[in-house]
């Protein structure tokens, strides 16, 4: 099977070691791998913050590079959410028909990481050791615009060694929110302090999501806070074994 | 109203200061959020076990949301329906443009009444309108019934939340408020004890108030009824003794047949209150000889509403049937409670609502107010897009923003109008990458993390820190990979 990765920009820039995952993990279940040397970004942050007029733009390219791809994947929930959900409006209001067909053709094409392995390879057991207590944080967009539901627990049941710690109110916002982060500063510190009294309450090692963003914002605090606890993205510890341990 | 006391906001969207400013006040108060948190979770859950139990909870919400839709594409036709059978049963429609109207037809109504004193339901509304400060200056006394507003009222307190106003306030506060303002120096604060303060408070007026205002919870076009909801009965007592009844009612209430309020009330008590069944429902269709009040006028409010109903993606705002789970689900409320947004109506809905009914001059900081997270989507009975229409209007406000000549220096902006540049092609893409390694290099500790930066990246590092610049980046690993034959 040929696929296309789409890194998302944050993960080429700030989080290089969860493609380099998705790279072995991919190509170990026999996936032939290419990578599109000019991609960027799916212009979330742009079309989030109310410039709707550069986001049409960025999602414009991201069409133009990966129209002719057979499968595109993603690491990102939040990335996969902005060309679900937000691109057929932009395209509507600012596109083009040949734009709007091609974007057509190609949305069915495009997987999040975790529903590419059970959806599109039909694989739960990817051969995975990771020995540590592990909660995972469910994301907003995971939860309730990609409808993820049981494909990242089911990917871990089948991850050797894994303990999987239960977390309460898992639907529940880090309070990320991309430049909500900024703008509303402190409410959404707030909303990350309460988060991670649920998230360090499991007491687990790790913890793992599918969107590096909501990663870097509880990681960040628990850093900040000497509080013990790691973050790592989901492909890392899918492409963990037992003599080749988490990147 | 008085605005002076120190850690109060204006609920008036003219005169609110922007959301985070405000929130942070109320983030500030560890009272507040205790008492806006305790009481949230005890909502959710009781609604969480209802609607788990309601198997066609999903199939409810598609009916709710077709009936919400059908009647915005059919507004004028419905409401003139209705206005026809309410009169022919004995009820006056009045029609009121915006909030100043709304406010003088009620006034001249209780003025031909010769009333100087009226007694109230609940009804969200009278408090767009700021109809109590307005008829308290015009020489009518004014007193609200529900408990909730009682509380609110005797203790010069503003609303945070549209079903359950006073739910930032726990009970040793209210029999603070009913000991100082009734005079009840023993009061414990013991519930019954402070319904029965309360009730004996309250029943003096059901007696001797011949004028009654109230909202309406849903208008039924085919039979000019009009239905209210409640839990206390207070709103049964103001439908039965007064001689008067004056309903004002948003022109969006109205619902096209008796049987669609089947779908409606199974949805709203249990997205507003957790219960399977409101405790009083009242249904009263014009006057009825010997039975309740004989006098009977609706009030329909504009005020900004048919502006929405002209948009395509803003006017599901208006389906939205005030039942408040979208802000016992937000995460943001959960924090700030409702007095943040500046506005009587607080949370997702209000973030989306008040702006638009300012007709986009007020309320701008509001749209922003959200992580954008979807539990206001996922609970909302009539299927609202809210994440959607908070987009929508964020991009409204940038588009009015960006042509400020102020903003040209707006870190924001800029930062956002340059990252565009940056994004259009790989080249300047990986060149910012190269650049931002280098920037960063200066602010980051021996531990490779950053932990404070400045100007707007100390909104960041404030309370997080943020892991410094890998060396390499995913596309050069990649390239140097390809180099070496894998």
């Amino acid at each position: 099977m040929r696929a296309s990765l789409f890194i998302t920009c944050y993960n080429d820039t700030l989080f290089p070691e969860t493609g380099r995952a998705v790279v072995r993990l991919l190509e170990r279940l026999g996936v032939d791998l290419d990578f599109h040397p000019k991609q960027t970004c799916c212009g979330q942050m742009h079309a989030n913050t109310g410039f709707r007029g550069e986001a049409f733009s960025q999602a414009k390219r991201f069409v133009r590079l990966y129209q002719d791809a057979e499968t595109v994947v993603i690491p990102s929930s939040s990335c996969v959410a902005m060309i679900r959900d937000q691109y057929p409006g932009l395209f509507a209001e600012l596109g083009n028909e040949i734009l709007r067909k091609d974007f057509e053709a190609l949305l069915p094409r495009v997987y999040e990481l975790s529903e590419f392995l059970i959806d599109k390879l039909g694989v739960e057991d990817v051969g995975a050791t990771f020995t540590h207590r592990v909660v995972y944080h469910a994301s907003c967009h995971g939860v309730r615009a990609l409808h993820l539901g049981e494909r990242p627990y089911k990917l871990m049941a089948k991850v050797r060694g894994l303990d999987l710690a239960t977390l309460t109110n898992v639907d529940r916002c880090c309070g990320f929110g991309g430049t909500f982060s900024v703008k509303n500063a402190e409410v959404s510190s707030a909303m990350l302090t309460v988060k991670l009294q649920d998230v360090l309450a499991t007491k687990a090692e790790y913890c793992t999501a599918l969107d590096n963003s909501c990663l870097m914002h509880l990681g960040g605090a628990m850093h900040r806070e000497y509080a013990g606890m790691k973050t790592i993205h989901l492909a890392q510890i899918l492409a963990s074994t037992e003599t080749e341990a988490t990147l | 109203m008085s605005h002076a006391t120190p850690g109060r906001v204006s609920l008036d969207p003219r005169f609110a200061p922007p959301f985070p400013e405000a929130a942070l006040i109320m983030l500030r108060n560890p009272q507040l959020r205790k008492n806006v948190g305790h009481a949230i979770d005890v909502i959710q859950a009781k609604r969480g076990k209802l609607v788990v139990e309601k198997t066609d909870w999903q199939e409810l919400r598609s009916a709710a949301s077709a009936i919400r839709f059908h009647v915005l594409d059919n507004l004028g036709a419905y409401l003139e329906q209705f206005e026809a059978r309410c009169t022919a049963a004995g009820g006056h429609v009045h029609w009121a443009a915006d909030a100043a109207q709304a406010r003088q037809i009620i006034l001249d109504l209780l003025r031909q009444e010769n009333a100087t004193e009226v007694i109230k339901i609940k009804t969200m509304t009278s408090a767009e309108i700021q109809l109590n400060p307005f008829l308290q200056a015009s020489g009518v006394n004014v007193y609200e019934t529900d408990l909730a507003e009682i509380i609110l009222q005797l203790g010069d307190e503003d609303p945070s939340h549209i079903v359950v106003p006073a739910l930032h306030i726990n009970r040793s506060q209210v029999r603070e408020i009913f000991a100082r303002t009734m005079g009840l120096n023993n009061l414990s604060d013991d519930p019954k004890e402070l319904t029965n303060a309360a009730r004996t408070y309250l029943r003096q007026k059901f007696l001797t108030v011949p004028t009654a205002i109230s909202g309406a919870n849903f208008l039924v076009a085919e039979t000019g009824t009009v239905a209210v909801v409640e839990s206390e009965g207070n709103g049964r007592m103001c439908l039965t003794l007064p001689q008067t009844m004056i309903s004002l009612v948003g022109i969006e209430k109205v619902l096209p047949r008796f049987q669609d309020l089947e779908v409606m009330l199974q949805l709203l008590a249990r997205s507003a209150t957790g219960e399977r069944m409101n405790p009083y429902t009242s249904l009263w269709t014009g006057v009825t000889p010997g039975d309740g009040p004989q006098k009977f006028h609706v009030v329909l409010l504009d005020n900004g509403r048919s502006s929405i109903l002209a948009k395509e993606k803003e006017r599901q705002t208006l389906k939205c049937i005030r039942c408040a789970a979208c802000m016992n689900a937000c995460p943001v409320y959960r924090q700030t409670g409702g007095h943040a947004y500046g506005s009587v109506y607080p949370g997702p809905i209000g973030a989306i609502l008040t702006p638009q009914l300012m007709q986009m001059k007020y309320a701008q900081t509001l749209p922003f107010a959200s992580s954008l997270c979807g539990a206001c989507y996922e609970v909302c009975p009539v299927k609202i897009n809210i994440p959607e229409v908070l987009l929508e209007l964020r991009s409204q406000v940038v588009n009015q923003e960006r042509k400020q000549a102020g903003r040209v220096f707006d870190l924001m902006y800029l930062g956002l109008r340059i990252a565009n540049l940056i994004f259009a092609t790989a080249w300047g893409f990986h060149a910012a990458q190269r650049m931002g390694r280098i920037g960063l290099r200066f602010f980051t500790r021996k531990d490779g993390w950053i932990h404070s930066l400045p100007s707007l990246g100390a909104k960041w590092t404030q309370t997080r820190d943020l892991r410094g610049l890998p060396q390499q980046t995913f596309h050069q690993w990649w390239a140097t990979r390809a180099k070496e034959g894998k």
